[in-house]
């Protein structure tokens, strides 16, 4: 098969997962819940966001073992992390058939210039992106799905939101464009001009595009779907809360018709304790800075 | 005549910018109520688990199940066909009216993703794009009709007014699967 075949491919997988959460997991027993609970994918990783932040140190690829016990604990797509341009991690995580790889900011990053080249492979990746220019350079390294960064293990939601409509704004600033000033564009933002003439012509990013960082309630998801999410990534809020199981059912419902006030109103009642959350000024780590 | 699109999770929008090329009318259905009207269902691709909880929780399986045992047209697509299988490997059927028996991801893992050229019935030269797909072991009823076999493997069948794939016509820009469903489903009313 062909790379651009093969890429191809691995967008429309990202287009299946659309209108769905995907949950971060760190053992099989939390996978099914997540699983049963509606999670269209899962993220299995060793330790939650919350908990990396939480324990400092460097934070690396998971161990294949305990992704292997998750890719057989489950029949959703099964995703993990790797550190940002560490790309013999990624040849680990294909070797092991994981179905998307994250190169994700939320780790520690091996490289501090170059993310991976990701048209050298056959599996998919997601990469965060903070604003249109991160996201168009992360597809043209051969990203095939963008989510927003957030600030993962905070329980806040507030970067997400920021760089969400970031995103949208910059698009719907590129579609009103002259055809001659997208050549700047593309100068400014370091991307190609068929990037730039891409968003320019559709109005949207050519791929798929989740929000994730900071969502723990339902109301959190439906903000973000409202803001032009397809989908949204729940890390922590659901494990570390009072009831994981109540709480995912519940993103997932509302996820899935965000514009339902009436029925966010029932799924947000008696959820119990969500996640305790680090206001972002509190922090002083942000990942989210992590890789430009 | 109103097409309901089933929306609770997957490539729905896909479907609807199609069902728009070709000029017809359709609802995204989210909530039982929205499935009152249609004459004709779409139901996309995605991850069938998720899809077969929400119908059940938002009880548009109830409104959809009835519809379709009376004979309401159905596309499916990857996901959908799953959902209306008679007869899936280790898990309990949700739908259950068309008579085959179906392997979830039975292509393995996403690296096991392909796609494909043939014939779909009377289309010919039709692409086919499988995304973690399931395909039919087996057809379990003489008047299913199958409509392509690829590999060896059957992904298309038409049965009464339900025609499923397990590949996507919605991912591609040719249009001749949803325009023959749009035609035969005017064909039932």
């Amino acid at each position: 098969m062909n790379r651009s075949d093969r890429y191809q491919l691995n967008k429309e997988l990202a287009q299946m997962l659309k209108g769905g959460v995907i949950m971060d997991v760190t053992t099989p027993e939390q996978a099914r819940i997540a699983e049963q609970a509606g999670a269209c994918a899962v993220m299995a990783l060793e330790r939650i966001p919350a908990d990396i932040r939480a324990a400092g140190g460097v934070s690396r690829m998971s161990d294949p073992a305990m992704i292997r016990s998750i890719q057989q604990s489950v029949s959703i797509p099964v995703m993990a992390k790797c550190r940002i341009g560490h790309f013999a991690e990624a040849q680990v995580l294909q070797a092991i058939e994981i179905d998307y790889i994250d190169e994700s900011e939320v780790l520690s990053p091996a490289d501090d210039v170059y993310h991976i080249d990701k048209t050298k492979f056959d599996v998919p990746f997601v990469c965060g992106a903070k604003d249109l220019g991160e996201a168009l350079r992360r597809i043209e390294e051969g990203a095939s799905m963008i989510r927003t960064k957030g600030e993962p293990g905070t329980g806040d939601v507030i970067q997400a939101v920021r760089h969400m409509r970031k995103i949208q704004s910059e698009i719907s600033k590129i579609v009103s464009m002259r055809p001659d000033e997208l050549y700047e564009a593309a100068k400014q933002l370091g991307v190609s001009y068929e990037l730039i003439q891409y968003v320019h012509e559709n109005s949207k990013l050519p791929v798929v595009n989740f929000a994730a960082g900071g969502i723990a309630t339902p109301a959190d998801a439906a903000l973000m779907m409202q803001l032009g999410a397809e989908g949204v990534f729940v890390g922590s809020g659901i494990f570390k809360s009072g009831d994981p199981k109540k709480r995912a059912e519940a993103i997932v419902k509302a996820t899935a018709d965000f514009n339902n006030a009436k029925l966010i109103a029932e799924l947000s009642a008696d959820l119990g304790e969500a996640m305790v959350g680090i206001n972002e000024s509190e922090i002083a780590l942000l990942m989210a800075e992590r890789g430009k | 005549m109103l097409v309901g699109i089933s929306a609770v999770q997957g490539d729905f929008a896909e479907h609807a910018e199609i069902i728009k090329q070709l000029g017809a009318e359709y609802i995204l259905l989210r909530r039982k109520e929205d499935a009152e009207n249609i004459g004709a269902l779409i139901l996309p691709g995605g991850e069938s688990t998720t899809q077969r909880r929400l119908l059940a929780q938002t009880g548009l399986y109830d409104v959809l199940s009835e519809k379709i045992r009376t004979g309401l047209p159905v596309l499916a697509t990857c996901a959908g066909l799953i959902l209306l299988a008679e007869d899936v490997e280790n898990e309990t059927p949700c739908f259950g009216t068309l008579p085959v028996y179906v392997c979830r991801n039975a292509y393995g893992r996403q690296l096991g993703s392909f796609s494909a050229k043939g014939n779909v019935g009377k289309i010919e030269n039709y692409p086919m794009r499988f995304i973690r797909a399931p395909y039919i072991k087996k057809v379990l009823s003489d008047k299913a009709e199958i409509l392509n076999e690829t590999d060896g493997r059957i992904t298309a069948v038409r049965y009464k007014a339900m025609t499923a794939f397990s590949f996507h016509p919605e991912l591609t820009d040719d249009l001749r699967i949803h325009e023959e469903f749009l035609k035969s489903a005017c064909a039932v009313k």
